[in-house]
């Protein structure tokens, strides 16, 4: 267990390479905090103080506030329906639930505008954001709900409580922070998400920074805005965080929990496997059936081979590119975070954490700017579109590996090092091994995410350069529906093996899934 | 675990080192390599697709297209200055080309560049050229509405009778050229008011296609657009305008405003024979008749191309004068967001 060493020096290049990791990620909030101060006070004021950002505001509080009840009540009601009760197929149901996750949500969007034009505005973005991310409550619910010790509830219903009433007095209070945790990162998702909301005619901070930028390039306007959209973002970020720290709700003692006794539905069972068959109809049915159509009679319907191959090859790249140095930017900064805490390594994992709070558009927009202005070598180069997803998805990175890191014992090291193998050696004979699985899944996990990422893709993408994702939005938002089918499709099948995992993995998650 | 950690610990680093080297063939072959010629396209990525194929098999040159709206790459253009990789700008709408004029980044047109094209769609420094041209209108739905029911003038819509049944794109570029119109002909005052009356009455959408098709479905009675998407739509298959019609307003309204797209080069371009070779092309009668033949529906500026005859002619639209040249793109985008469309 033990996994910190305190007499340990830090070695120098190991701290300078971890600080130049959370320097990068800070760049976007760096870019966003100080174009706003050389905005100035008055300006500032005159951007920020009329009816438009009002308007935006009261949209995308609005929304975020009507999705995150909506994802959490859905969520909860169908993890306990597929955990809790004897409904017929529950891990047929289980799947189906999870299922939506493998449709990004601007896919998402896309097969419901294309099937039906009246789908659009506050209803139309409610309702496909939700059918989109309630997995994100879902799956931390039915985590939690695996987790939790049936002698507690034994213990309610044997001093007189009934079902119900013990649901909500034991059951629930202990799947607040899966709920809760799951609905903030719901909201996080929603504030970042572009592509389904652009399409349903919604306009939040998000799709108004990307107006302005196709209307100014680099104007004081969208830089403003996108700070209101970051300061929305940290607030989630910090309720999240806060969250995590007093999570302390599962069991205690070791030992397997026994799997709770299922409420029998009785009579109940047929309009409940009703309710779970709607809501499958609605959010996997819906984009398959509209996907599936558009590949089949639509009249704009190619099949390009080579542009399609083109697209699939440069993100297969960008991808595999982005995974790797992602990952391997993380593992300095965990390296440090396990093995040689203190001030400087905190200052210096937090510091990637941030990006959890940056949506694509905002990292887009300042490493434009950013890259003209101070290294105009890697402006326009796909070096600088991979170090954009590095920002985005370090955190995923970082918290794969740590979790591998923590559980190498530290005291292998200390046996190799007694045996006369130097520090590097031993950290690549001994700890890198055991760390391996984890920098895979890490790899992995970002890897999926670059290819379906659409937003700083559209700004940063070098020239001649066209990925699943922008070939996508550059058909749908033209309203050839049927060229873009195929691009939809590959970016359901990159999505599917994350899903996959997801579903796999037992723990809550609090990763950030693309938007 | 049936692996044992050094294995896995291999065939990690065996994947990066493919991955690595697989994204520098691939950087190698071409996926990222580097063109004889670099276009900053805000025209319809489309028609470039089509025309782009056609210049590089006649020239034998390589061409890289990066696509954008006008605003935001002359903008762009302008940020890079000196450093810009781009050596051809093409545009939807004039008033983007003067952003990089005003800026001073246009290398001057040879004169051969600009011969087969009307002189007054070329400024007079020839620091750029008009190469295709677009008429507004107004969109109507032939169910709810007939032409009689059509304000005599754009500026209309602004009244209160519209509310909720005029659909725009306020963050397209070709509604921007309308407003830089509007701007020219009416002045600041009224333009900002009729773009607060819009915001009032409109049903705001993210393109012109959109317009079209909220029209077509009866969303709206009527939509503010160029006539070409409403003739594309007409030709493929009629989806989105079997239940609409276009308006013509003419009469010298600032809705009969012929918009003008542009093409220059980069002062600093580093392949200037390259690019004149492209303008040349461009604005000769083989590129032009062939834009005129494509989907595009665009008016053709050189007078030797034929559009399709089922597109109202050119010299029937009564455009209201306007110095293509002078029109004010930052000064329409501050007005926009003053008003709350941006």
């Amino acid at each position: 267990m033990a996994t910190t060493t305190t007499g340990r020096r830090t070695p120098l290049p190991l701290l300078a390479a971890g600080a130049l990791v959370a320097l990068l990620a800070l760049v976007p909030l760096g870019y966003v905090a100080s174009y706003v101060v050389a905005i100035g006070p008055v300006d500032l004021w005159h951007l920020l103080a009329r009816p438009r950002i009002a308007e935006l505001l009261r949209n995308t509080v609005s929304l975020a506030a009507a999705c995150m009840s909506a994802t959490a009540v859905l969520g909860v009601a169908l993890a306990v329906l597929v955990e809790r009760t004897d409904l017929p197929g529950r891990r047929l149901w289980h799947g189906l639930m999870v299922a939506p996750l493998a449709v990004p949500a601007f896919v998402n969007g896309y097969a419901w505008v294309s099937l039906d034009r009246s789908v659009h505005g506050f209803a139309g973005a409610f309702g496909v954001v939700t059918l989109s991310y309630y997995p994100l409550v879902y799956l931390p619910v039915v985590a939690m709900l695996r987790r939790l010790d049936p002698a507690l509830e034994e213990s309610a219903w044997s001093l007189g409580h009934s079902r119900a009433r013990t649901f909500r007095t034991v059951v629930l209070p202990q799947l607040r922070p899966a709920v809760l945790g799951g609905a903030l990162l719901v909201g996080l998702h929603l504030l970042a998400e572009f592509g389904a909301l652009s399409l349903l005619r919604f306009p939040t901070f998000t799709t108004a920074i990307y107006d302005q930028y196709g209307s100014t390039f680099n104007g004081a306007a969208a830089t403003a805005m996108a700070g209101v959209l970051v300061l929305l973002c940290l607030v989630l970020l910090l309720a999240e965080l806060r969250l995590r720290g007093d999570r302390r709700y599962a069991r205690l003692g070791r030992g397997a929990a026994r799997g709770a006794v299922p409420l029998p539905l009785g009579t109940w069972r047929w309009p409940l496997l009703g309710v779970a068959g709607a809501v499958v109809a609605l959010a996997v049915g819906v984009p398959a059936f509209s996907l599936g159509r558009w590949l089949v009679v639509g009249t704009s319907t190619e099949f390009p081979l080579d542009e399609l191959g083109a697209a699939l090859a440069a993100t297969v790249v960008l991808a595999l590119a982005g995974a790797v140095v992602t990952t391997l930017a993380a593992v300095p900064v965990v390296w440090l975070a396990v093995r040689h805490r203190g001030l400087a390594s905190t200052v210096i994992e937090r510091s990637t954490y941030v990006a959890n709070a940056l949506p694509g558009i905002v990292v887009g927009l300042a490493l434009v700017v950013a890259s003209l202005r101070l290294v105009p070598l890697v402006y326009q180069t796909a070096g600088l579109l991979v170090a954009a997803y590095a920002i985005l998805f370090l955190p995923r990175a970082v918290v794969t590996v740590r979790a591998g890191l923590e559980q190498a014992p530290v005291v292998l090291d200390d046996v190799a090092q007694s045996l006369g193998l130097g520090p590097l050696a031993t950290a690549r004979r001994v700890t890198l091994p055991l760390i391996a699985p984890s920098l895979g899944a890490g790899a992995a996990l970002v890897f999926l995410a670059i290819s379906t990422e659409l937003t700083a893709t559209l700004m940063l993408s070098p020239i001649g350069t066209r990925t699943l994702a922008t070939e996508f939005w550059s058909a749908s938002s033209e309203l050839r529906y049927g060229a873009a089918a195929p691009y939809a499709l590959l970016l359901v099948l990159v999505s599917i093996p994350a899903t996959v995992l997801l579903m796999r993995m037992d723990t809550p998650s609090t990763e950030r899934l693309p938007a | 675990m049936t692996t044992s950690p050094r294995r896995a610990a291999a065939r990690v680093s065996v994947t990066l080192a493919a991955a690595l080297l697989s994204a520098s063939a691939l950087s190698g072959c071409g996926v990222f390599g580097s063109p004889d010629l670099v276009i900053y396209n805000a025209q319809h990525e489309q028609l470039l697709d089509e025309l782009v194929p056609l210049f590089e098999e006649e020239s034998g040159l390589e061409v890289e297209l990066r696509s954008g709206k006008d605003l935001e790459m002359a903008n762009q253009i302008v940020e890079e200055g000196q450093d810009s990789p781009a050596d051809v700008f093409l545009t939807e709408n004039s008033p983007a080309m003067s952003i990089v004029d005003n800026a001073g980044l246009f290398a001057e047109l040879p004169e051969t560049a600009t011969a087969t094209i009307p002189e007054q769609y070329v400024p007079s420094d020839r620091s750029w050229t008009g190469f295709l041209a677009r008429s507004t209108v107004a969109m109507y739905n032939t169910d709810s509405m007939t032409e009689a029911d059509m304000p005599a003038s754009i500026l209309d819509f602004a009244d209160p009778e519209w509310k909720g049944r005029v659909s725009f794109s306020p963050t397209g570029a070709d509604f921007q050229a309308i407003v830089s119109a509007v701007l020219a002909l009416e002045g600041e005052d009224a333009t900002l008011a009729w773009l607060e009356g819009l915001k009032d009455n409109g049903v705001i959408v993210q393109n012109n296609l959109v317009v079209m098709q909220s029209v077509n479905s009866g969303e709206v009675d009527a939509g503010i657009a160029y006539s070409y998407y409403w003739y594309r739509d007409r030709a493929e298959n009629g989806n989105d305008s079997d239940s609409s019609d276009l308006y013509f307003f003419g009469n010298q309204d600032p809705g009969a405003f012929l918009s003008v797209s542009g093409a220059g080069i980069l002062a600093s371009s580093e392949h200037a024979a390259a690019a004149e070779e492209f303008i040349t092309w461009l604005t000769g009668t083989e590129a032009q008749q062939a834009m005129a033949e494509s989907y595009a529906l665009e008016y053709p500026l050189n007078p030797d191309a034929n559009l399709n005859p089922e597109v109202k002619p050119f010299d029937e639209l009564e455009p209201p004068q306007v110095d293509v040249a002078s029109l004010n793109g930052p000064q329409v985008t501050d007005l926009m967001t003053a008003a709350g469309l941006l």
